[in-house]
């Protein structure tokens, strides 16, 4: 299925580097474990864990639940949360224990299980105060019509009482703050529905409006299912996006190293960072020299040269050779933290914005009360009349709910979200799709975002004959980024490496060995005895001859440049942030066809410019990856961060990429332009069936049947509405 | 019209029924995987003893 999709080079388990074996407490009961799987995506993945499972002895059973990408196992006590993970491994998936995030993610579950039976529920009752009524309506009279009414009201007034609840809860909350949500009419129109036709009922009356009020209950919490099913799926992947990163460290104690979690290390703990390693502290270097790749936090693309003495930060990550880091700032006090917090500023700044939902809200809410009531003074002093005048009014409130209001806004989000997480886009903030619609500026990173942050080398053509074949073996015994991109542009060329001897990797420098008894080196400039240039290279020098230059250039990521031009079509203006120096992001913005870009910045000015474009009346969306672009992608109006970002980056973000490539972004935003107008063209709807029947209501002529109907077709209408949503 | 009295109350029990079914799938937790059911489906390993 097309799931497959998203779950390629970029899924969340190739993402993960080693992965947790951490002690978990039991989720949910003693014998039950509950692990995370983002790698299962289709029938025989379903199969293969489960058979490969339950062939342990301890295991009693297993089952994998797709949507939520978790195994749950139930054993006989003697299984653990390491065990398994190591079982699943063997398997070829890589999982980790949920047992820090298991408590939330029961009860989403449980409140998911909760509005289901409240609407399975309201559906029997709907369907059997429904059967009666449709006798009312075709002329039941006198007794039969009473007994009718009073069966109805045996089965829609503890219907309404029971399944409305979460109407009436969060309608409580928002008229204690003091404010008027979609609830309050609603929760208004259910009570006075009820009320007014139980005394009705008891007056042997006419019009009864008990369908109506379990029928609206039915499909207003229809919406709601769908909006929280949405945003469970949604959680739980970011979840686990961010429990791949459980990050352990190397700490040095007594003779030896111990692996503990980043959370227990403490200021003036030593730890050991291995090549190919993230920092996982704020620190200073004892021993050893090293490069780092700076480019999660700075942007800058060039890989930064340490020895004892240098200071680190948390999220670096650590090339060449292996560091001793005394810490300085661990745990809350570390600059990933501290990001943290501020990202905790920029989201409570952010649920400012007022969703399109919100906004019809307090537009229709008092509205439609005003309407209710001078419907109730109206006919008082033109009848006379008390009961008439009650009748009215609440027909009026009852005619008006917003049923099809409430369907408007989660039909929509729910079909486009699903189309894009199919596309490998995760919406992880239910308004992102209407900030994304808005969008007028595009505002990009570089290094990560546009590009894919690893370089190839560009002038192996011009290297002299006999250099690759040397350069390729050389750069065989290296785990820094400039050497692998060597290696594996030698192997696509089908170059084979000379047979060298000696080979060995001089931490921050490079590597040298003895190729036919002639020394040979590939590294940094200087070391080679070359002067450096402006541009990304490392140095081969043969013997006593000239060294000679392998430049690199960093690879965008498919579908960059026909994003760029999709973007300036549609007339967006498209702007490069960088950190990196000017040349390299000159370059890049040409290749692109960028005319507007900035080079050099720092994270505060990325921020500042970005805050300085939304407070000019922008509707800004950030693009970006690292450290850097956190601020930044907290101060726009919407913002996206690719998979490989940093933790913080995608937290700050309202939509995490999961693919590799751009082109999916492009698409949501057309994407995100038609779930607008269809959001809207839906309100429309709904306005428009109030438009006919409020005038009746207001006259006194709506009869049950008229506000059945109406009620239903708008509702209908709504969801198909919904459902024609295409990019 | 006296047959109301039989027919009301069979009609809402039937309903009920209908309504006690739909809280045992919901308790033997039939919605919590729907994308994972629609997978299943198309196992095609063979099993005796399918999975609940």
């Amino acid at each position: 299925m097309s799931l497959a999709d998203i779950s390629g080079p970029a899924c969340p388990a190739c993402v993960a580097g080693p992965l947790a074996a951490e002690r978990g407490r039991p989720a949910a009961a003693a014998d039950e474990i509950q692990l995370a799987v983002p790698g299962v995506h289709c029938a025989a993945c379903i199969s293969t864990i489960e058979r490969g499972l339950m062939r342990r002895d301890g295991v009693a059973d297993a089952r994998v639940n797709l949507t939520l990408r978790r195994v749950r196992v139930r054993h006989h006590g003697r299984e653990t949360p390491e065990s398994l993970t190591e079982a699943l491994k063997g398997l070829g998936y890589e999982a980790m224990p949920l047992d820090m995030i298991a408590l939330s993610a029961t009860e989403a579950d449980r409140a998911s299980r909760d509005l289901l039976m409240r609407l399975g529920v309201a559906f029997f009752a709907m369907m059997n105060v429904m059967l009666l009524s449709v006798a009312v309506w075709s002329g039941a009279e006198d007794a039969t019509r009473d007994v009718f009414h009073w069966v109805s009201a045996a089965i829609a007034l503890p219907t309404v009482a029971f399944a409305g609840q979460p109407f009436f809860r969060s309608a409580w909350a928002s008229l204690r703050a003091g404010r008027l949500g979609m609830d309050v009419p609603i929760s208004l129109a259910l009570i006075l529905a009820c009320g007014m036709s139980l005394s009705e009922t008891a007056m042997s009356g006419e019009h009864a409006y008990f369908d109506a009020a379990v029928m609206l209950t039915f499909f207003l919490l229809g919406g709601r299912y769908l909006d929280h099913r949405t945003r469970a799926v949604a959680r739980s992947a970011a979840q686990e996006l961010a429990a791949l990163e459980v990050r352990r460290a190397l700490r040095l104690a007594g003779a030896g190293t111990e692996t503990v979690a980043v959370a227990d290390l403490r200021p003036g703990d030593r730890v050991r960072v291995l090549p190919g390693a993230r920092m996982p502290v704020d620190g200073t270097v004892e021993d050893g020299a090293s490069e780092l790749d700076r480019s999660l936090l700075t942007g800058e693309s060039l890989p930064a040269r340490i020895a004892a003495g240098g200071a680190v930060s948390a999220g670096e990550v650590n090339l060449t050779g292996a560091l001793t880091v005394r810490v300085t700032a661990a745990g809350r006090d570390s600059s990933l933290a501290r990001m943290a917090d501020l990202v905790a500023v920029a989201e409570s700044a952010r649920s400012r914005y007022a969703s399109l939902a919100d906004r019809a809200a307090r537009a229709y809410a008092p509205l439609v009360h005003t309407l209710a009531a001078a419907a109730l003074v109206g006919w008082f002093w033109v009848t006379g009349e008390l009961r008439t005048a009650l009748n009215i009014a609440s027909a009026v409130l009852i005619i008006t709910c917003p049923c099809a209001l409430g369907l408007a806004v989660p039909a929509v989000v729910t079909a486009a979200s699903g189309r894009l997480f199919r596309r490998g886009l995760l919406i992880k903030d239910g308004t992102a799709l209407e900030r994304l619609a808005e969008v007028d500026t595009v505002v990009f990173d570089k290094t990560g975002t546009l590009t894919l942050g690893t370089p190839r080398p560009v002038n192996l053509d011009e290297l002299p004959e006999g250099a690759l074949p040397v350069a390729a073996a050389l750069a065989a015994g290296s785990a820094h980024p400039l050497a692998r991109a060597v290696a594996t542009a030698a192997e696509e060329r089908g170059v084979v490496p000379a047979l060298l001897t000696g080979v060995k990797e001089v931490a921050g420098h490079g590597v040298d060995g003895l190729f036919d008894g002639v020394p040979v080196r590939l590294g940094r400039a200087d070391w080679v005895g070359a002067s450096a240039g402006a541009r990304t290279s490392t140095w081969l020098r043969i013997g006593t001859s000239a060294p000679v230059e392998i430049a690199f250039a960093d690879r965008p990521r498919p579908g960059a440049a026909d994003l760029v031009q999709r973007l300036t079509e549609t007339r967006r203006s498209v702007m490069l942030l960088s950190g990196d120096v000017a040349p390299a992001v000159r370059d890049f913005a040409d290749s692109l066809g960028l005319a507007d870009w900035r080079a050099g910045l720092r994270p505060e000015e990325k921020a500042a410019i970005v805050e300085a474009l939304v407070a000019e009346g922008r509707r800004v969306l950030m693009v970006g990856d690292g450290l850097n672009d956190t601020a930044a992608l907290a101060a726009a109006t919407v913002s996206i961060s690719p998979a490989s970002a940093l933790d913080a980056a995608r937290v700050a973000s309202d939509i995490v990429l999961l693919g590799e490539g751009l082109a999916p972004v492009g698409e949501a935003l057309g994407l995100a332009r038609v779930a607008r107008r269809r959001i809207l063209e839906n309100f429309w709807i709904s306005g428009a069936y109030n438009v006919v029947a409020i005038p009746l209501a207001l006259m006194g002529v709506v009869t049950p049947l008229i506000a059945a109907a109406a009620m239903s077709l708008s509702s209908i209408t709504v969801t198909l509405n919904a459902l024609r949503l295409r990019p | 019209m006296n047959v109301l009295i039989v027919l009301i109350p069979v009609s809402l029990g039937l309903g009920l029924l209908g309504l006690a079914g739909f809280l045992w799938t919901l308790k033997a937790r039939q919605f919590d995987d729907p994308e994972g059911d629609a997978s299943r489906i198309l196992q095609d390993d063979w099993d005796d003893r399918p999975a609940p």
